[in-house]
């Protein structure tokens, strides 16, 4: 496994993904088979007997895989899990758990189209859920926003640095598509990030320390305020960790904002648009918590307007709006339920807003 | 403040085992839960074993047996104990993992979980108190709770036409063949309790050598969910409890 020189292969997104946690240094997966992510699972359990050490179980149930990564990230392993929409909304409940105990550990998001059980077409549909909490409380995930095959192996070395960085899990949201396409990827090597010390872990009392104890429940309420200021400083000094690429911003009048795959979408849109003559950019945030407030709002103040596309009714946009707070128009298309806008669709959202602010 | 009578040159007869904190206990006059703890640790100090358990605490009343036991301990949300245990015993084979919970947690919320963690054949200690009511929400319903008791969500008694029969889990997970070792015990008397501490030490040692799973029921009192004192409420559990969760062993190695 150790190449002297990666060289890069044909994969698919979701066997991408797979080969890098590995790499990455798991020691446990806990999951439950969900279209359009089982592959991730499929591959792990073929991979495992190879892998010395390497827990991976199907779990009877997304509660009870969940509810095996707290275990197992309290018991200082570095773990992951991955499922599809449904099957992340049955894990809100051990997420917040895992927010409020402050355990590290990556969970996928191979979102579908939704609400409901909705179809198995990419979407996405879950960035509310992904990057407001989820689960009950004041909690927020760590969420990468994956766009190519590429980086749905990159991400989980990313992932895991920051969630045991900050004792926070984090999320992959990536969607159906980019779990299901194949492209070049270049996997990073092999034990490439070391194991973080972890003296908070449920090892078992040594006879130096006291106990230790992985809980959420601080039933008087001064203290259960305190771990909530806790969290709170935790994620301003998540701000640090933005990420996002710009494209083609210097000279725009006008920026598309868009994650994942919308992300590659908008790309095509740009090129047509600009073939057209038409100057337009996009900004593309990869950490869609924390979110590229900052950046997004300095851009706000320089350009026509900004047009945000999305795989669901409009959910990102909200925040591009906060970051915006008023400088710049914000406009909104999308499709839903697992269908994906065309560039075309795209493009004639932007022609139309431009041409819509030369006569106004 | 130590809990630790003076003895005055006297010889030192009993001792509260290490593995126990010195924090006092929530539990009420006549509860079973301090004494199933108590046995609990003494059996992870006679084994010398303290550096090797990991515990796990459910939802009810025993939600902070992390303050007692002196062991590292993980929360677990309401019913999902044994699959936090899994995960725990999962990444640290060599630990000595257990769960303690009680009949809602366990029978009703985590049923799915009971089930599929024993039929895995966790190599897990599950401890399983049975009052027959949800103690630490005020004196409910439980899974557990036999036809005719009344309690605040049956005010005139368990109907089996409404709210249909008693699962006796017990009974259920002795069938599955993940079941290395399942028993029923119970805390009211001195015998009792020398039986039931016996059983963990058994529970203790066959995990120590991963035979599977362990599953060790200890059918409990409730005097403040009774609405009893102590006293009536052990009288009561021998009555009423015992003959719908006769005590003995229903599956051991061999």
């Amino acid at each position: 496994m150790n190449e002297a020189k990666p060289k890069p292969t044909l994969m698919k997104g979701n066997e991408a993904l797979a080969e890098a946690a590995l790499r990455a240094g798991i020691q446990a997966y806990f999951g439950y088979p969900i279209t359009p992510q089982s592959e991730i699972l499929e591959y792990l359990a073929a991979e495992a007997p190879n892998r010395k050490g390497v827990v991976v179980l199907q779990a009877e149930s997304e509660l009870a895989a969940i509810n095996m990564i707290y275990g197992a990230s309290g018991a200082g392993a570095r773990v992951m899990t991955t499922s599809s929409s449904p099957g992340i909304s049955l894990m809100q409940e051990g997420l917040s758990y895992i927010a409020s105990a402050q355990l590290p550990c990556l969970v996928v998001n191979v979102n579908r189209g939704g609400p409901g059980l909705g179809t198995i077409q990419p979407a996405q549909g879950d960035y509310f859920q992904a990057t407001k909490g989820g689960g009950h409380g004041d909690y927020h995930l760590i969420v990468l926003a994956p766009a190519s095959v590429q980086e749905m192996a990159d991400l989980v070395f990313d992932a895991f640095r920051l969630a045991e960085k900050y004792r926070n899990p984090a999320m992959i949201l990536a969607d159906g598509a980019l779990g299901q396409m194949m492209e070049k990827v270049t996997l990073p090597p092999d034990g490439s990030l070391p194991p973080t010390p972890k003296p908070w872990a449920t090892t078992g009392k040594s006879k130096d320390r006291q106990h230790n104890i992985i809980t959420s429940l601080y039933i008087e309420p001064e203290r259960m305020e305190k771990i909530n200021l806790q969290l709170q400083e935790k994620y301003r000094k998540l701000q640090a960790e933005v990420r996002y690429e710009e494209f083609m911003t210097g000279d725009a009048e006008l920026v598309l904002v868009a994650y994942g795959l919308a992300a590659r979408i908008c790309q095509k849109a740009m090129e047509l648009s600009r073939e057209k003559g038409l100057n337009v950019g996009l900004l593309r945030p990869i950490t869609l918590y924390p979110f590229p407030t900052k950046p997004i709002g300095q851009l706000s103040a320089r350009v026509q307007s900004m047009l945000v596309v999305e795989m669901n009714a409009g959910q990102m946009v909200e925040d591009v709006r906060l970051a915006v707070n008023g400088k710049c128009p914000v406009e909104f298309t999308g499709r839903m339920g697992g269908m994906i806008p065309s560039p075309e669709e795209v493009l004639e959202k932007i022609e139309m807003m431009m041409g819509k602010e030369i006569h106004a | 403040m130590e809990n630790v009578a003076p003895t005055n040159g006297m010889e030192l007869v009993y001792k509260k085992p290490e593995t126990l904190t010195e924090t006092p206990m929530h539990y009420c006059p006549g509860c079973g839960h301090g004494v199933v703890h108590k046995i609990m640790m003494e059996v992870v100090e006679e084994l010398g074993v303290w550096e090797k358990t990991v515990g796990v605490a459910p939802v009810g009343c025993s939600v902070f047996a992390y303050n007692y036991m002196n062991i590292d301990m993980q929360e677990a949300a309401h019913g999902r104990a044994s699959a936090v245990a899994t995960g725990i015993k999962r990444v640290l084979p060599d630990r000595i993992v257990f769960s303690y919970q009680g009949d809602g947690d366990l029978a009703a919320i985590g049923t799915g979980e009971t089930i599929h963690t024993v039929n895995r054949g966790e190599n897990i200690i599950i401890i399983f108190i049975n009052n027959g009511i949800y103690g630490m929400t005020g004196g409910q319903m439980a899974p557990t709770t036999i036809l005719g008791m009344v309690t605040s969500t049956t005010p005139y008694g368990r109907e089996q036409r409404v709210m249909g029969y008693p699962l006796n889990i017990t009974a259920l997970v002795a069938q599955l063949p993940g079941a290395y070792y399942v028993t029923r015990q119970a805390v009211h008397t001195a015998a009792a309790v020398r039986k039931a501490k016996k059983a963990i030490r058994n529970a203790f040692e066959y995990q120590a050598h991963n035979k599977g799973a362990c599953f060790i029921e200890i059918v409990s009192n409730c005097p403040s969910g009774w609405k009893m004192t102590p006293v009536e409420a052990n009288e009561w559990m021998e009555k009423n409890m015992f003959p719908h969760y006769p005590l003995g062993d229903l599956k051991v190695p061999g």
